[in-house]
């Protein structure tokens, strides 16, 4: 059964969200990404004021299995992070557009945003994945 | 088998509050039979298998002539003159070929790991979904470590009282056709039980819980049982056995590592092949790490220079290049 993505949302190959909320991007993991990792147990992410570069790592997420790399959509500030992961990391799996957010990011180059996918786009690419 | 059905936390819950069920049928099986079986199968491993009773099983290691550790085994006598040896999936070309080379002319064998399936039942519950199975009160009462001739929901097996896990359960071997009958029949039974199907992931975390050693993380060709902590199952003053002069040798020139259990007081995960430093100096390596879904910490097992092994030491877990502040602590992580 094909899983629809938010349609308010873009997408990147690393199965990261971003929506554009006014002058911030927020971010997050998809639910391909949830559902790959299982049980999220501990997010590591950079403190607010630090730099991320687009399509570089940002942070971690360790599911109890496995670690993986989170990567950033867009370049530039971190504004907030999502506090509420340090205690409780599964709402990464309830909520991954809502309460399972990461990050904000101030972008330094609008332009970067171009370069994401629409959900249409992101449900394609998955469907060239294995499994 | 599958890494997870419903998840692992869920998983690794079920079978620690209810009962859980494991399709573990690609562990090797090889049954040993004739009137040297139990003296022929002794000669391999570590412990002692000619003090072992019919319907009695025990665990073993298997070493090679240097006395390290080729695999860990459980043996069950079955009957009188028949023995089977149950080994790791990723050991069995190694095991049959040793067994092969090593079991002696004249000792009959079969390597049934194809033909045999291996079900395990675990979890406080897993009694009474015997029960509704149909399962006597004999079976019922089996004692840990004992193994039995049954035939539950038609299908004929061997019970065992063993699992890997920390909890109380059962395994039962049969014909690999019978697995499918026996798996719905037990997952039908244990419906009314809270039993749930579990994958390799929270067999993982259930049995580092429980401090049993998984070959290739914790146990290798590059440790030997005492500094694994399996000196309990190395009886060197019974039958020889292939390793026991090399054995002899490290036992009297003293450890010089040891396999000990640590949780994490930082914030992070240890996983396999992190370093474990002290002082700024790299000493050991984890063998085993994850998150404890019913102790509630990261935890972790790893090899460190005697000196660092007692409880209380604080140790550093390097976690992609950051160190984390770890302590040592008694196993199991959890009893139940």
């Amino acid at each position: 059964m094909p899983v629809t993505y938010p349609r308010d949302l873009q997408y990147t190959r690393d199965h990261e969200w971003a929506r554009i909320e006014d002058d911030v991007i927020r971010v997050g993991i998809t639910s391909y990404a949830v559902e790959q990792l299982g049980d999220v147990t501990l997010v590591d992410m950079p403190a607010p004021g630090e730099d991320v570069q687009a399509h570089e790592r940002f942070g971690d997420i360790e599911s109890v299995k496995t670690v993986s790399e989170l990567f950033a959509p867009v370049s530039g500030e971190v504004v907030e992070v999502n506090a509420d992961l340090e205690s409780s990391p599964e709402l990464v799996n309830e909520g991954p557009y809502k309460e399972g957010w990461l990050i904000t990011i101030r972008p330094s180059d609008q332009g970067e945003l171009e370069g994401l996918m629409d959900a249409a786009k992101y449900e394609e690419y998955l469907g060239t994945l294995d499994g | 088998m599958p890494v997870q059905y419903a998840g692992i936390k869920k998983e690794h819950e079920a079978v620690r509050k209810r009962a859980g069920l494991f399709d573990v049928s690609h562990m090797g099986e090889i049954i040993v039979e004739g009137p040297q079986a139990v003296a022929a199968v002794d000669r391999l491993v570590t412990n002692d298998v000619s003090k072992l009773d019919v319907g009695r099983a025990l665990y073993t290691t298997c070493c090679n002539e240097a006395g390290y550790i080729l695999d860990d085994l459980i043996v069950y006598r079955l009957e009188e003159e028949k023995v089977l040896v149950v080994c790791n999936a990723s050991n069995r070309d190694k095991i049959v070929g040793h067994f092969a080379k090593n079991l002696g002319l004249g000792v009959p064998w079969n390597d049934v790991s194809d033909a045999w399936a291996l079900l395990a039942l675990q979890g406080p519950n897993a009694v009474a979904i015997m029960r509704d199975l149909g399962a006597p009160q004999d079976l019922l009462e089996l004692p840990y470590f004992h193994v039995t001739r049954a035939n539950l929901a038609g299908v004929e097996l061997w019970l065992a009282r063993t699992g890997y896990t920390g909890e109380d359960g059962y395994e039962l071997f049969c014909a690999s056709d019978d697995a499918v009958t026996l798996w719905k029949a037990l997952l039908a039974a244990g419906e009314t039980h809270g039993l749930e199907p579990v994958g390799l992931g929270a067999r993982d975390t259930l049995r580092l819980e429980a401090r049993l050693a998984l070959y290739g993380n914790d146990i290798s060709e590059e440790t030997h049982p005492f500094e694994a902590g399996l000196g309990w199952v190395v009886k060197l003053n019974a039958h020889d056995f292939i390793g026991r002069d090399a054995l002899r040798t490290i036992k009297a020139a003293g450890l010089k590592r040891k396999l000990v259990g640590f949780e994490m007081t930082g914030r992070g995960i240890a996983r396999h092949g992190y370093p474990i430093v002290a002082d700024g100096n790299r000493v050991g390596e984890v063998t085993s790490g994850s998150p404890g879904p019913t102790v509630g910490r990261n935890i972790g097992l790893g090899y460190v220079p005697l000196a660092l092994a007692k409880v209380g030491t604080k140790l550093g877990i390097e976690i992609r290049g950051k160190v984390v502040d770890a302590v040592v602590v008694s196993t199991p992580f959890y009893k139940r």
